[in-house]
Parts: C-alpha cells; structure tokens; sequence
C-alpha cells in the first residue's frame, strides 16, 4: 500500500507555520485544527522544518517563556519527507525506528501533505481486519 | 423541522454501485438502532457484486461466498436494488438529489493504469482488467479478442491480479471446466497455445506486492513449472537489512516460497511460468503488421528512499524478451462521474474520511460520500472496504445528528421507484437477480460448473423473458 491511499482520504489541506511566526501562533493553530504538529515553510513555500507538540513541550520544561519564542527556534530542521509513492510499510518502519510522528509529504518538490503515525496504523489496522473478515467468510463458507 | 431518520421521515440513502463497499455500507446503514433507513443502489449491470462477480479468479471460488452475507443484506425489507439503471445516464445526480438525504458513491477502480511506453499501443498488448473481465463475463468486455495462438505472454506487475491472469493462462482445461469462468473464455483457454508465460516484476522478491496464498497456488499448478532466476530470487543487501529491520513475518516467508522456487527442477510440464524480478519494460517492439514480437527490459536496481522505500531505478543493462502477447497490471484507476468532484492525478474522489470534497472551496460537499477503491485508491481484499465503509457510514450519521444531509423534495419511496420505472423499465429489482442467479446456477449444474454467467446484458433481458 502506498502513501498516496491516505492522502486520498485526507484531503490535500496542510496546514502551515512560518519560521518567524512566535510559538503562542503556533500553538494556536494546533489547537484550532486537533493536530499535533506544523510543517514550517518559507516564503516560497518550500518546507524548511517541522514543529511538533513534543518540540514545544520539550522547550517549555526548559523555559517558562516558550510561548515568546519563535517557530524557527524551536523547530526541527532536519526534515525527513516522503512520497505519495512511498511504501507504507517502510514509512512505518522509518518512523518507528527514528522516532517521530508526523511525516510531510512533498511531490514534485511540492508539499502536498502531512500524514502521523495514527494514519498509517489506522490504514494498517483497517488492512488487517479486512484480511481478517475475509479468512473468516471464507472459514465459514467451508463449514457450511 | 421534523427529525430525519425516524418512523415519519426515515432517512433516505442512495448508494452508486454495488459491491463490496456498496454492501458494506449498506450494511452498517441498517444495522444502526433506533434508525429508520431506506437505501436505494444502483448498479448500471443487472447482476450486482461488482468485482465480487467479474475481478475475483473464477477458480477461487470460496471468495466469492461472501456474496451470500451481500444477498443477506439485500432480502431487508428498506433495501432495493436498481439493477441495469446507469447513474449519469438513466439517473442523474440531480434525481438523487431530490429523493435522498445522503449519497454514497462506491463505483471502484474502472480503468487501469498505462506503461506509458512505446509500443504500448501495438496489437496483442492489452490491459490485464480487461482480460479479467472478459474471461469473468464482464459484459463490457465481453467482445475482446485475445490471440491465444501466442506461444509466450509477459504480464508487467506483480500484484494479485498479476498473479491470477498468469495462473488462468497456466490452468488446463480440466482445471477451468469446473469453474464460473465464463464459457467464450473457457472455450478459448482451452485451444491456447501459450507455452512460456512471464510475470515481471520492477522491484525484488521482498517488494513484490501479490500475497503468499496466491504465490504459493502457483508452485501447484497442474501442467506448469515454475521457475524464479536464482540471482533473482537472493536479496541485495538493502532488502536483507530492511526485512531484518520489520521482522515481517509474511515478507520473509514469501521469499522463502520464492527462493524455494529458483531451486525447482523444471519437471517436465506443457507450460512454464517465470517470475522476473528487477525489471521493466522500457518498449514494445512490433512488426510490419503492427503485432507485437517483443519487449525490450531494462535490469532495475533498488535504492532507498529518505521515507524508508525501497524503490527501483534502471541499470544501463537491457535485455529482449520475445513475446506475443502482453498483460499490463500495473494498478486501476477510478473513472470520473458526472458532475462529482475528482483527483485525476489519484483517479478517486477527493474526501476527508468518505465525506466528498470540493476541489474549489476545499470543503465537504453535504449529502455526498464514497467509500471503497474511489475514495481509497485500488488497495487491500474484500474485506478492507467493510472497515472503510464503517468509516463512511459513521461520517454520514455524525451528519444526520447534525442536520447537514439534503432536503430533497420528494423522499417517499414510492417516488423513486416511479422514476426509475420511467427511464428504465427494464430495471432488475434484486428478486430480478436472484432469478437470472438461478438460471446461471441451473445452466452451470448441467456441465457440473458452479454456474454458466450470462455475458450479455440482452441475455439477461431474454432469461427473464424480456
């Protein structure tokens, strides 16, 4: 299965922080749209980093002050993103094994998406309850 | 306002299509307490199932019994069933909209993806869904002509659909005659002078997407050997490090069946099956008469992604394989419906969890879902559209709890039925069905087959004395 399945079901919208931006914004937009992290862009667009719950969260247990700061300092920089014609297996894999939880998705150097680590379970779990519901047609078939 | 959804207004659903997904839906739409449903689905054929009847291989035939638990849902009383009635032709999105509440499109993938590669156009080249089609009575491509004079076919792609077209073309006659194969293909099959067939694979053993189940039937087959290229069958160092890495279980267990192949002596077979990993077509090469004669490959190597993929990119290694025929199955695609919102780069319906996006405004369109291969893309078995119909269905009634369904103007029943009958006479209610399905059942008995399917929609007519 590819990435490509869940962002059809997701729809295309990202939503997005500037680097300069303050935390309180960013903090802001998390909460106003239930997600749990922002890919930071340029003024081109481009992603330059992504700002996650837990950077935020890490960075207010060492500063009562967080919420003045700015996206950019806060933000991971080294940005991992992935394809819609990745491998959602492999993606699993990557993000268990590097420990993050949210993945932006760019194509054709556009971004286009971001999916977490829940909707690639969610997609999983769906795979194998349906390969599940179908053994067990087929069991019931042969004891019929 | 009075409450939709209850004995005085039951909520009134039309759901496009009918299969897997169609039925699922529909399922979970009636089986929800305390809720007064009425669906309604069309189906532009007047058999239903979708590709429960014409993309499951006709000699797997214990999948198709789940066909029984559709049936089931079918004989409640708030179901109807609109057989050969064509939404955008006989029914129009405008129609529903002033009968229904909610509508659910759940039409699957139609068409199939291309090669994009030259020569792809020559005779003798053909999607795999239609073969598919036409050898399950497809109506659509009932008529498709395939040279099985060939002595050796290529399919591109190693997916389960892959894996049933080169199966069907190694079975022997004995093994399809007690089938539901549709009797124009069984008769073709079984004059086919294909020898030699090769499933080709882009990317190695561990990436190959067809399930260990189907790849194991095919170490099986009656008068075919199989073989994978030894080289072939071995994993590079990055499929070895990533499979470690997953500990997936069904992955490795599928090279172990594949390596178990490239160590097969050949025992002497009519036919031979190969699987080929690590390569591409890159052209088809014909001759003066357009036909096809070959296949140039390029050798692919694998290289890994920044998300983790192992993905494929071509060598400077080519190598020409000679061929008749050639199978592409590269994936489906769904196809657009009037006046619905689509990706065209994914070939679905742009949706948040099933609810219908519009592309302009990026927000829901109200009344208006999907659900199964058009809202998710081709992927996953039957049984993968029931958790994703559930889906569907639960956004629909968040809906209804809401308020944001249609207002249409005339939700009895009765009038739909009217309207129907008006621009489709010969519509098949699923009593229709159930009596063209004992026909075929009773056809079939006679030459010891679990059914004999019509293949045209005129037949059809004619069996129930139309």
């Amino acid at each position: 299965m590819k990435i490509e399945s869940i962002l059809a079901m997701k729809g295309l919208k990202v939503i997005t922080a500037r680097p300069d931006q303050s935390l309180k914004d960013a903090v802001d937009l998390l909460v106003e749209h239930d997600i749990g992290a922002l890919i930071v862009v340029d003024e081109l667009g481009q992603p330059v980093g992504i700002i996650s719950e837990r950077d935020i969260i890490r960075e207010a247990a060492r500063s009562e002050a967080v919420l003045a700061r700015t996206v950019a300092d806060v933000m991971t920089k080294e940005l991992i993103v992935a394809a819609p014609q990745d491998d959602l297996g492999a993606v699993l894999q990557t993000m268990i094994t590097r420990r993050f939880r949210h993945l932006p998705i760019v194509d054709q150097k556009r971004l286009i998406g971001i999916i977490s680590i829940r909707d690639v379970l969610t997609v999983q779990l769906d795979k194998y309850q349906g390969e599940v519901d179908t053994l067990q047609t087929q069991i019931s078939e042969g004891q019929d | 306002m009075e409450l939709v959804g209850t004995d005085a207004i039951p909520l009134r659903v039309a759901i496009i299509g009918s299969g897997p997904a169609a039925f699922y839906a529909a399922d979970h739409l009636l089986k929800q307490d305390g809720l007064k449903v009425e669906i309604d689905m069309f189906e532009r054929f007047p058999t239903p199932y979708g590709l429960v009847r014409t993309g499951v291989a006709p000699d797997h035939h214990k999948i198709k019994s789940v066909t029984k638990k559709f049936a089931a849902v079918a004989s409640d009383p708030h179901f109807r069933f609109y057989g050969f009635v064509e939404f955008g032709k006989d029914i129009a999105l405008s129609d529903l909209r002033e009968h229904h509440h909610q509508i659910l499109y759940a039409t699957g993938a139609q068409t199939d993806k291309r090669l994009g590669i030259p020569g792809e156009e020559l005779k003798g080249s053909h999607a795999a869904n239609e073969f598919v089609g036409w050898y399950n009575g497809h109506p659509d491509y009932r008529d498709c002509q395939f040279d099985l004079s060939q002595e050796r076919a290529a399919i591109v792609g190693v997916g389960n659909v892959a894996v049933d077209v080169a199966r069907i073309l190694c079975l022997t006659p004995d093994e399809l005659a007690v089938t539901d194969i549709a009797s124009h293909a069984l008769e073709a099959l079984s004059q086919s002078r294909v020898k030699e067939v090769y499933l080709l694979g882009r990317r190695g053993p561990a990436q190959a997407t067809f399930t260990n189940p189907e790849i194991k039937e095919l170490g099986n087959l009656a008068d075919a050997d199989i073989s994978v290229l030894p080289g072939e069958a071995q994993l590079g160092d990055l499929s070895r490090a990533a499979l470690e890495a997953s500990d997936d279980r069904a992955t490795r267990r599928k090279v172990e069946i594949l390596q178990g192949y490239a160590s097969r002596k050949p025992a002497g077979r009519t036919r031979q099956l190969f699987i080929r990993f690590l390569v591409s077509p890159v052209e088809l090469l014909g001759n003066a008469a357009g036909q096809v004669v070959a296949m140039r490959l390029v050798k692919n190597a694998l290289y890994q992604t920044e998300a983790g993929t192992l993905s494929h990119k071509a060598t400077d290694r080519f190598e020409e394989l000679s061929i008749g025929l050639v199978f592409r199955s590269v994936g489906y695609r769904g196809t657009p419906l009037p006046r619905v919102p689509f990706n065209e780069r994914w070939g679905v319906i742009p949706n948040e969890k099933g609810r219908v996006i519009d592309l302009e405004t990026q927000q829901p369109v109200v009344g208006e879902y999907c659900s199964g291969w058009i809202k998710r893309g081709p992927t996953g078995v039957i049984g993968t559209n029931k958790p994703d119909s559930v889906e569907t269905v639960n956004c629909m009634l968040e809906d209804l709890a809401h308020g944001s369904i249609l207002r249409p103007s005339e939700p009895e029943v009765s009038e739909m039925e009217q309207l129907v009958r008006e621009r489709q006479s010969n519509y098949f209610s699923f009593a229709d069905w159930l009596r063209l399905d004992g026909v075929e059942v009773e056809n079939g008995r006679a030459e010891g087959r679990p059914r004999d399917k019509f293949t045209r929609v005129e037949d059809m007519l004619a069996a129930l004395g139309r």
